[in-house]
C-alpha cells in the first residue's frame, strides 16, 4: 500500500500528463483556430452557387484565407448571397478583388477563389464583391454543348 | 420497460441528492485526489496500450481503404478527425467504465454490504458527501484527461505506423492533420464529449454501488450492469452530443 503522499503527487503527475497532452494537441494537432478565430465579414452574389456549403474554404492563390459562413438567396434579385469570413491577417484585399466558384480537381469540395485586383482601396468589413464567377453546372455545361449548333453565341 | 424506468428515475433522483449533498472543504481535495489516483493514473496503462493499437490499425486500415481512392494523402486527416471527435472520447469512457467504473461500483457496493455506509451515518458523517462527491468529481476529472492521453497515444500510433511501417515523410503526414483540424470544431468538441462521458461513467458507477443489494451477488449484478449501463448510455448520448455540436 501506498502512502497518502505518494498516492496524491502520483496523482498530481497523471493530471500533469494529461495537460500536456491536451496543451500539445491544441497547440500541434490542429489549426489552433487561426482562420475561425477573428476575421471581417464580405459578401459575393452569384447567379449559381452549385453545391457550395457553409463552412467551405476561402481561398487566394491556393491559400485558404477564410471560410463560407452563410448562404443564402436574395428575395429580390433572386440570386445566391455567399457571406464569407476573412481572417484579419489579409486585412488588406483590393476593393475590386474578384470572387469564383472553384471545385478542387473533378471531384472535389467546391470553394470560393478570390482574386486580387489592382485598386489600392482595401475591401472593408461588410464590403460586397462585385465581380463574380458562378459555378460551373456540369447539366448545364453539357446542354450548352449539345445545343451548341442550335442556339446562337 | 417500466421497471427499467423506473431504474432510471432513481438514478435522477440518487444524482440530486449527491449534488445536492456536496459540500466544499478542505479533506475533499485530498481524497478527491486520491481518487483521481485510484480511477484516473491507474487506468493509465489500459489507455495509453489501447490508444497506441487503436492508432496502428485505424492508419493500417484508412491507408488501405484511401489508396483505393488515390487519397493516401488524406490518411492522417482522417485519424486525426476520427480520434479527437469520436473513438479518443467514445473508446475511453467505455475502458474507464471496464476499469475504474467497476471498482468505484464493487467498492462501494461492498461498503453497503458490510454496512460500513449505515456506520457512517451513525458517526453523523454523510456518506455521500464522503464516498459519493470525491468519486463522481474523479471520474469527470479523470475521464477528459485520459481521453486526451488516449488521443495523444493514438496519434503516436498513427505516425509510427505511417513513417516506420509505410516509409511517409512525418513532415507532410503531420501538416496535412494540422491544416485540415479545427481547433474548435473538432479538438474542443471531442474535449467537451469526453467531460460529459466522464461525468456519466462516474454517476452510474457510484449509482449501481449505491443501490447494489447488500449481498455478494448483488455486488456482482451491480458491476456487471455498470458496464453494460455505461457503454449503451455512453454511445447513445455520443449521437445526441454530435447531432447538437455539428
Amino acid at each position: 500500500m501506498k502512502s497518502s503522499n505518494q498516492i496524491e503527487l502520483t496523482a498530481g503527475i497523471f493530471l500533469a500528463l494529461a495537460i500536456a497532452a491536451l496543451v500539445f494537441l491544441a497547440l500541434q494537432a490542429t489549426d489552433r483556430g487561426v482562420v475561425s478565430s477573428g476575421g471581417y465579414q464580405i459578401s459575393a452574389t452569384f447567379t449559381n452557387i452549385g453545391g457550395l456549403k457553409p463552412k467551405a474554404s476561402v481561398s487566394m492563390g491556393g491559400v485558404t484565407i477564410g471560410t463560407v459562413e452563410r448562404i443564402e438567396l436574395d428575395p429580390q434579385t433572386f440570386e445566391a448571397r455567399v457571406y464569407m469570413t476573412i481572417s484579419d491577417a489579409y486585412s488588406d484585399l483590393p476593393e475590386d478583388t474578384s470572387a469564383s466558384i472553384l471545385t478542387a480537381g473533378i471531384l472535389g469540395d467546391q470553394y470560393v477563389g478570390l482574386e486580387p485586383g489592382g485598386s489600392p482601396v482595401p475591401l472593408q468589413d461588410g464590403d460586397q464583391v462585385l465581380l463574380t464567377n458562378s459555378a460551373m453546372v456540369l447539366e448545364q455545361m453539357i446542354s450548352k454543348y449539345l445545343l451548341g449548333g442550335d442556339s446562337q453565341e | 420497460m417500466l421497471s427499467g424506468l423506473r431504474e432510471v428515475g432513481r438514478a435522477v433522483l440518487f444524482l440530486g441528492q449527491a449534488i445536492s449533498r456536496m459540500r466544499l472543504n478542505k479533506n475533499q481535495v485530498g481524497e478527491t485526489l486520491r481518487q483521481i489516483y485510484y480511477a484516473g493514473a491507474r487506468s493509465l496503462v489500459i489507455i495509453v496500450t489501447c490508444g497506441f493499437f487503436v492508432g496502428l490499425v485505424l492508419t493500417l486500415q484508412t491507408y488501405d481503404t484511401l489508396t483505393r481512392f488515390g487519397a493516401a494523402d488524406a490518411a492522417s486527416t482522417v485519424l486525426a478527425l476520427s480520434l479527437f471527435r469520436e473513438l479518443g472520447p467514445v473508446l475511453t469512457a467505455i475502458l474507464f467504465a471496464g476499469r475504474a467504473g467497476t471498482s468505484i461500483t464493487a467498492e462501494i457496493g461492498l461498503m453497503r454490504a458490510t454496512e460500513q455506509l449505515d456506520a457512517l451515518d451513525l458517526m453523523a458523517i454523510d456518506p455521500m458527501e464522503r464516498i459519493v462527491q470525491p468519486r463522481l468529481i474523479a471520474g469527470l476529472i479523470a475521464v477528459p484527461a485520459l481521453a486526451v492521453i488516449f488521443n495523444m497515444m493514438a496519434l503516436l500510433g498513427g505516425v509510427f505506423f505511417a513513417v516506420f511501417v509505410m516509409g511517409n515523410d512525418p513532415v507532410s503526414f503531420w501538416g496535412n492533420m494540422q491544416n485540415s483540424v479545427e481547433f474548435g470544431r473538432d479538438f474542443l468538441h471531442g474535449v467537451g464529449k469526453s467531460i460529459g462521458f466522464g461525468f456519466l461513467a462516474a454517476w452510474l458507477a457510484v449509482y449501481f454501488g449505491w443501490s447494489a443489494k447488500a449481498t455478494g451477488e448483488g455486488v456482482a449484478l451491480a458491476t456487471t450492469q455498470t458496464v453494460i449501463a455505461t457503454a449503451i448510455s455512453v454511445l447513445i448520448l455520443d449521437f445526441v452530443l454530435s447531432a447538437f455540436m455539428l
